[in-house]
């Protein structure tokens, strides 16, 4: 089904990306995504999958001698355009990383960074913002007598979560998940999941998911990746029930990994 | 010989050299400690030399190192660390970075007596500061230079890289996610390759000797632009140029520069450790 | 919509509201300076050779070279060969390294390879205090304790090319062990595991096996070694007996005293009127000692493979 690019929030057209070394890690992505879905990017490692979303937020920016041919259109217009602001860009889509990653100090420090960062130096108001985002992430319970604390010193589970409020307490436009609940017990996956369907009322999520069960879960859409390429973009009926190509139906029942 | 054999034979003749290495430092040391040990006292330390030096303390040499390394501080430290901050998160691998990772590799090199050399020529003669402290911690500044890049560059480089992707992910510029998340945690490595190096500055002769160091003045500096006395070229001095030394006064002036020297290595050791085990990550 | 910036500038133009401009600016002032520090380092070394070059280009010019490269260092009579002072530096780096290095070697390979963990954090910390020591405390101590030594054991003086090789071995000491601990511990353990699994001892693992492997290292931590010999002052001026004469062949030849390039700079330059010749030659010496050991440097970096770090990268 063709969008159109007014009404997608993300758009990408005929993406390519080769690193440094020669491998090429993208050819010729095309999807549209649209907003307040939970679009799930899925396939075998090294397929590509991590380094798209670190596409979407420039994180890639940081590599050098990267080629890239094509555009990522958000809102419709394009990120890599001159005249972007990018350090308002990743702001704008947040991103969670599969390893948590806590930055040195407090969870109250970690959370209020990004916005100190951003120059709001008005207490009462990080304060408020920070407490919401906890909340959003399932988190605030369980910390808001500790705020004070290591963030060192909480479990893998909460740790994740406080870096989903980490990134939720920019009020971002796009949330990037990239394999989230890795590494987590069954019930922080659980806990993490039903708070995406909460999220996704307010933000678009692109999500790497950690297993094709999790993605059929979760994903209101998901694409499909097998070597840097896009076999199958669907809905979550079509492409975990009814795939169209053969290469991702044998992916998603599990004839290769 | 069997196989055996040669092999004790090895671990033994190994093992012996490593006693030849280690036996005489232990020794020097001691030996400096038990003969100046004796001078030591509080006005060998705050009074000047008398009767031509033969008498009296090293009052005068001691302030003289202190400014100095005090100098040497501010010459070196900025610069330094903006160096080392560059190569670490500014520099690309290009031809530019690799020739400033040659200077500093030649810097660090470079004998102290060029440095002398260059001090003489540069800033005594050419800027006409004149032997002078100025002259003098400039000279030992820029031959502090390559040490303090080098430990702090990996002081930096230490520092996880998950933090700066992490903080850049949130909309911190370049330099925030420094200040902010490199630069605190990289303290304790910075701070230890400084004192390492000024430990290093305050022991050296051959660069003050035609830029700041002067025999004998009557009179404690009061500016920058005069010059001063200082602990290795005094304990020169008098150990070569002064008849009739005794030789207590000579061991003790040894063992006063040692102490400060070793003093510095210590604390540099004693942060480095405490730090570490501090460390949340 | 978010309210996180100033104004409701949304990302696809350039900020225009104030705060992040103020940001900018700063930020680009500061990014500037870290740049400018950045290259100090090549700008530093170029204006030290220039200025040698300056000062010492005179020599070059007005003394003939036959002077220059002739055996007598005679300054008061305009006599500048370099003969003597190079033989000097070179007897004295030879004595340094040739005592230095089998010592460094095996000190390094004890540390790495047969000394239990308690007596590591003992003699690592000891090395240390070695490598603090400032050279004019062994040059002393060279001269007061030492060279009396040297001389009871029965050579014509105490002050010789052997003294000075013996303390410029120590001084170069610390260097070349932790650079050969270094290059032994890159060795990976799967060699010495094969080796001692086909059944050959320590000892053998280690002459064959690791010590080959780990030869580049070595190298280096030689060459450094050597480096920092040749450019040592104050210690050899000490013990070194400061004659600028060329002592005769054979192996007598160490234990006759000899002057270093370093010490005469450092002995001869506060008597010379500045601008002399005398004062040109002597910075002429320093020229050839920034060469010697840019030479030495180099090539020991050519050595070290670069380090590459690749940023943004895979968390």
């Amino acid at each position: 089904m063709v969008r159109g690019e007014m009404t997608s929030k993300l758009s990408i057209r005929d993406l390519s990306f080769t690193y440094a070394d020669g491998a090429q890690a993208l050819r010729q992505i095309n999807m549209d995504i649209q907003a307040n879905e939970l679009f799930v990017l899925f396939g075998p490692s090294r397929a590509g999958k991590t380094t798209l979303l670190r596409l979407l937020n420039r994180l890639a920016d940081l590599l050098d001698s990267t080629q890239r041919t094509g555009e990522i259109l958000v809102n419709g217009r394009d990120i890599y355009a001159p005249t972007v602001d990018v350090i308002h860009l990743r702001r704008r889509i947040g991103m969670v990383f599969a390893v948590p990653t806590p930055l040195p100090g407090s969870i109250y420090d970690n959370l209020a960074y990004g916005l100190q960062m951003a120059g709001i130096r008005d207490r009462q108001v990080i304060a408020e913002r920070v407490e919401r985002s906890l909340r959003q992430a399932a988190l605030w319970e369980e910390v808001k007598d500790r705020l004070q604390d290591s963030a060192f010193a909480l479990s893998g589970g909460q740790k994740q979560r406080m870096c989903l409020a980490r990134s939720l307490v920019l009020e971002p436009d796009v949330i990037l998940l990239d394999n989230p609940t890795s590494g987590l017990d069954p019930i922080s996956t659980a806990m993490v999941e039903e708070s995406l369907f909460e999220l996704k009322q307010q933000y678009t999520i692109i999500m790497v998911p950690h297993s094709v069960q999790q993605a059929s879960r979760v994903a209101d859409r998901a694409a499909f990746l097998l070597n840097g390429e896009v076999v199958e973009i669907g809905s979550q009926q079509q492409i975990f029930i009814h795939p169209k190509d053969k290469r991702t139906e044998d992916y998603v029942t599990g004839r290769f990994g | 010989m069997t196989r055996q054999q040669s092999q004790k034979l090895a671990a033994g003749l190994i093992s012996v050299t490593a006693v030849i290495v280690i036996l005489p430092i232990v020794l020097v040391v001691v030996y400096v400690i038990v003969k100046g040990i004796g001078a030591i006292s509080w006005e060998f330390l705050t009074q000047p030399p008398s009767n031509g030096m033969t008498e009296g303390g090293i009052f005068p040499a001691l302030l003289g190192t202190i400014i100095l390394t005090f100098g040497t501080a501010v010459a070196a430290i900025p610069l330094a660390i903006g160096a080392a901050i560059y190569l670490a998160e500014y520099a690309g691998d290009n031809r530019i970075t690799r020739a400033i990772r040659l200077a500093i590799v030649n810097l660090a090199g470079i004998p102290s007596i060029v440095y002398g050399l260059f001090g003489l020529g540069m800033f005594v003669l050419f800027f006409n500061f004149g032997t002078s402290i100025l002259a003098g911690a400039l000279t030992l500044g820029l031959m502090t230079l390559p040490v303090v890049i080098s430990t702090a560059e990996e002081a930096i480089l230490a520092v996880p890289q998950e933090f700066r992707v992490v903080s850049l992910s949130l909309g911190a510029s370049r330099w925030q996610t420094i200040r902010h998340q490199v630069l605190p945690h990289a303290l304790p490595g910075i701070i230890t390759g400084v004192i390492l190096g000024l430990g290093r500055a305050a022991g050296e002769t051959a660069p003050i000797l035609f830029t700041v160091a002067a025999f004998y003045l009557p009179e404690l500096p009061k500016s920058i632009f005069d010059q001063t006395m200082a602990l290795p070229y005094h304990l020169y001095v008098i150990a070569t140029q002064v008849p009739g030394m005794p030789l207590s006064i000579q061991y003790g002036t040894a063992l006063v520069l040692l102490f400060i020297v070793l003093s510095f290595t210590l604390v540099a050791t004693v942060i480095r450790t405490v730090m570490r085990r501090r460390r949340e990550w | 919509m978010s309210t996180v910036d100033e104004a409701p500038v949304s990302w696809q133009e350039q900020p225009q509201a104030d705060a992040p401009a103020r940001r900018n600016w700063a930020e680009l002032i500061i990014e500037t300076l870290i740049r400018l520090s950045g290259i100090s380092a090549v700008v530093i070394i170029t204006l030290i050779f220039l200025f040698l070059l300056k000062e010492g280009a005179p020599a070059f010019v007005q003394v003939p070279i036959r002077n220059l490269l002739s055996a007598r260092w005679y300054p008061i009579e305009d006599m500048f060969g370099l003969l003597p002072l190079l033989v000097g530096s070179l007897l004295v780096t030879i004595g340094a390294v040739v005592i230095a290095v089998p010592l460094g070697l095996t000190t390094a390979v004890y540390l790495g390879e047969f000394a239990p963990p308690w007596q590591r954090e003992i003699l690592k910390p000891v090395i240390e205090v070695l490598a603090g020591i400032p050279s004019i405390v062994l040059g002393f101590l060279g001269w007061v304790a030492l060279a009396p030594l040297i001389q009871a054991a029965g050579a014509a003086t105490g002050l010789t090319a052997f003294t000075g090789a013996i303390i410029l071995a120590y001084m170069s000491l610390p260097t070349i062990i932790s650079i050969t601990e270094d290059a032994l511990y890159a060795v990976p353990k799967e060699y010495r595991d094969g080796a001692l699994a086909l059944g050959a001892t320590q000892w053998q693992t280690i002459w064959r096996v690791v010590l080959p492997a780990a030869r580049s290292g070595i190298v280096i931590a030689v060459m450094l070694g050597i480096g920092r010999a040749i450019g040592e002052t104050m210690a050899v001026m000490l013990v070194t007996g400061n004659a600028a004469n060329i002592p005769q062949f054979g192996l007598g030849a160490f234990f006759q005293p000899v002057r270093t390039m370093t010490a005469t700079i450092a002995a001869e330059m506060g008597e010379v009127a500045q601008g002399s010749l005398h004062y040109s030659v002597l910075f002429a010496i320093g020229i050839v000692l920034f060469l010697i050991t840019f030479l030495v440097n180099s090539l020991a970096t050519r050595f070290i493979g670069g380090r590459t770090r690749r940023r943004g990268g895979q968390i």
